[in-house]
Parts: C-alpha cells; sequence; structure tokens
C-alpha cells in the first residue's frame, strides 16, 4: 500500500505528468501561462480541487450509485472550486483579478474529473490523496515550465520583475493566444523527444 | 423503482451539504472581498482622480438605488466641501465591457477626471486607455450638458491613434455616466451634505 501510494505520487510528477504527457485540460494552460505569477496560482488552486475532490470522492465511493456518479463527482468538484474562488477573492485579490473565468472553469478541467473518475472512484483514500498531490503538482509544475517561456520571451519578465535590459524588444506574440499554441506544441515536441527510447 | 429513489436522495443530500458549506464560507468571506474588489479594480482609478483630498474617498462612500440597481458613490473633499463624486459606469469596448470611473463636481456640473478600472482590451493597443494620460485628461473639465463625442463623429475628444474602438468604448461610458449623474442629481446632493464638516 505505502510503496504504492508513492507510486502513484511520483507518476504524476514525470511518466504522467499532466498536460505534457495526459494532454488533458490544455483550455486553462493556454489561457493563464501568460505570466508566472498566473500559472502558479493557477497550478495551486488546481492542485487544492484535485486533492480535495479525490479524496472526498475515495471516501464516499461506497455511498456514490454508479447511475449518478458523474454527477456527485461534478458538484464535490464544484463546491472545492466555489471555495478556491472565494479564498482567491478574500485573500489574493489581485491574482483572481487575472485568473478571471478561469478560476471556475476548473469545475470542467478534465484532469480532475478524470482523476475522479479512473482512480478516486476505486481506490483508498491514502492512493487517491497521493495521486492527486502528484498530479497537481506535475500540473503546477508544467504551467510554470511554459508560463516562465512565454512570459520571459514575451515581456521579457519573470514574475514582472524585468530580465533583459532596456534594449530587449519583447516577443508579444508569445504572450498571446497564438503564441500560447506554439509554445505548448515546442514543450510536447520535447517532452516526446526527451520520452523516446 | 426504489433505485430511483436512491439516486434522488443521494444527489439531494451532496447538493445540500455543498450548498450548505458555501453560504457558510461566503459568509465569512463576503466583507473582505468587498473590501479587496474596491482596493484593487476601483481603488487605484478612486485615488488616482482624488489625489489631493483631504478624506479616504474608499472610506468615504455611499450607496443610491437607481431603478434595480444598487450603485456605489465615492466622495472626495477638496478644502473642506464634499464636492466631488465618483462613480462606476461601463462602455461596450473591442472585447467586453469597459470599466471607468467618473467623477463629477458637483458644484458646477463638470467633469472632474476619469479613470479606467475593468477591460480586457489588446494589450498594447486598446490597453494604452490606461496609461495614456493625455487622453485622459482630455474628459476633465468638460461639462455634464455637452455632448462628448470622439474627434471623428463631430466632437471634441481626440481618440488613441490605433485605439479608436476603445476610446468610443470610454467616451460611451463617459455618456452613460452623465446620465446617471442626471437622474440622480438631487439625491446625490442630499447625501453629500451628510459629509460636510
Amino acid at each position: 500500500m505505502a510503496k504504492s501510494a508513492v507510486q502513484e505520487f511520483t507518476k504524476g510528477l514525470w511518466a504522467e505528468i499532466p498536460p505534457f504527457r495526459l494532454v488533458l485540460g490544455l483550455c486553462p494552460v493556454l489561457a493563464v501561462t501568460k505570466g508566472v505569477e498566473t500559472g502558479i496560482f493557477m497550478g495551486i488552486a488546481t492542485t487544492f480541487v484535485l486533492v480535495c475532490s479525490n479524496v472526498i470522492v475515495s471516501l464516499l465511493r461506497k455511498v456514490i450509485p454508479k447511475g449518478v456518479r458523474i454527477a456527485c463527482f461534478i458538484v464535490v468538484i464544484a463546491t472545492f472550486v466555489t471555495v478556491a474562488e472565494l479564498l482567491m477573492q478574500a485573500f489574493a485579490y489581485s491574482v483572481f483579478m487575472k485568473l478571471g473565468i478561469f478560476m471556475p472553469l476548473i469545475v470542467v478541467n478534465c484532469i480532475i474529473l478524470g482523476r475522479a473518475e479512473a482512480l478516486a472512484s476505486k481506490k483508498g483514500v491514502g492512493v487517491s490523496f497521493a495521486d492527486g498531490l502528484g498530479m497537481g503538482i506535475g500540473f503546477t509544475l508544467s504551467l510554470f515550465a511554459l508560463a516562465s517561456i512565454r512570459e520571459i520571451i514575451g515581456n521579457g519578465t519573470f514574475y514582472e520583475i524585468p530580465v533583459f535590459g532596456e534594449s530587449f524588444q519583447p516577443f508579444t506574440f508569445m504572450i498571446e493566444a497564438p503564441g500560447a499554441f506554439v509554445s505548448l506544441g515546442l514543450m510536447l515536441c520535447i517532452m516526446n523527444l526527451l520520452g523516446k527510447k | 423503482m426504489r433505485e430511483m429513489i436512491r439516486l434522488f436522495v443521494v444527489i439531494l443530500i451532496f447538493s445540500a451539504v455543498s450548498g450548505g458549506l458555501l453560504t457558510i464560507l461566503h459568509s465569512k468571506t463576503e466583507a473582505r472581498i468587498e473590501y479587496q474588489e474596491l482596493k484593487f479594480v476601483k481603488g487605484p482609478a478612486i485615488k488616482q482622480i482624488m489625489e489631493g483630498s483631504s478624506n479616504d474617498p474608499l472610506v468615504t462612500r455611499f450607496k443610491l438605488k437607481d431603478d434595480t440597481e444598487e450603485r456605489s458613490f465615492y466622495v472626495g473633499i477638496f478644502d473642506g466641501d464634499p464636492n466631488i463624486v465618483a462613480f462606476e459606469t461601463f462602455g461596450k469596448g473591442y472585447e467586453g465591457d469597459i470599466g471607468v470611473i467618473v467623477a463629477v463636481n458637483v458644484e458646477n456640473d463638470e467633469i472632474f477626471g476619469i479613470g479606467m478600472t475593468t477591460n480586457k482590451e489588446t494589450p498594447g493597443v486598446g490597453k494604452r486607455i490606461e496609461t495614456d494620460v493625455d487622453f485622459r485628461l482630455q474628459f476633465n473639465e468638460l461639462s455634464i450638458e455637452e455632448s462628448i463625442k470622439l474627434r471623428n463623429d463631430g466632437g471634441q475628444i481626440d481618440a488613441i491613434s490605433g485605439a479608436s474602438l476603445s476610446s468610443g468604448g470610454v467616451v460611451a461610458a463617459v455618456g452613460s455616466a452623465k446620465e446617471i449623474y442626471k437622474r440622480l442629481k438631487p439625491e446625490i446632493i442630499e447625501k453629500l451634505k451628510g459629509f460636510k464638516t
């Protein structure tokens, strides 16, 4: 049990790191990686929701009837998303403003529903917790990596601190929507190259 | 049939528990969120307009009912006279609404200043309505009786080059501010008397 929980945790960090390996939940990935700050906060919020919903779904897996399981998962997930949203509004409003609509949209993030359906509804609490935490941290790292690339090239800053001299002309394309696709594509490409034996 | 009832009851309990928890959390965070919203969204714009006032306009505020909507008004006290009243209005921009704080001097019915709050304009193009000081200052001291238009439409406001749509949105917001002010003027004056020191 202990060993498999560790495995569940570590697989989220590399072997099945979302979104690069799973290629799930791309919508927020593309949208919030304009800056490192929003990327990290989105990752933390998603991790919070993922861990909490995994634990609750796992605890209630014997109570939830098969026929309405998806509806029940969504209620659990939506509750935690709202909790995260309210807390972020109360304590980190400036970030909440930048994340905007993508906070409530965590409800329909397929990583979270996917983990609830594929793992948490079948396995014990410990494993589900480890899986949620691993996947969440993996997701946060991916967002961080992508956001770093985009913010440094597209805006010349890292966490809103300038990294280049005055003469740097930012490549604004990278922080717009098309730049998100291009950089995500390149990242997937690199990940595939690294994965190839 | 019994299965149907079971499904129904489970969903009902899930939703009820979730709703209950969220209501509690919402009531706990409500005041904090309202303050944060004020501080981050409207605060900077209001403070910028009211620079030099002897009070904190975010604290000196009142609410009025306008049809079905409740509007917040922020008061600026200069030389002991509470003559400046600011409120938020919206105009249609290139993408979504542009939020504008319009401050009116009730003594001579002139616009005291405007400031931008929220918008989704394109960075580097329409977003310049936030940073272009000259554009913003053009509105100062215009009478609310005057018709305010962009120069292209035969008015007096020079649009920011390349961002005439966003500039038009700001003009539209100021236009609707004039309507609100005219509609509520007697009540505003009544309320302002209470702030006289």
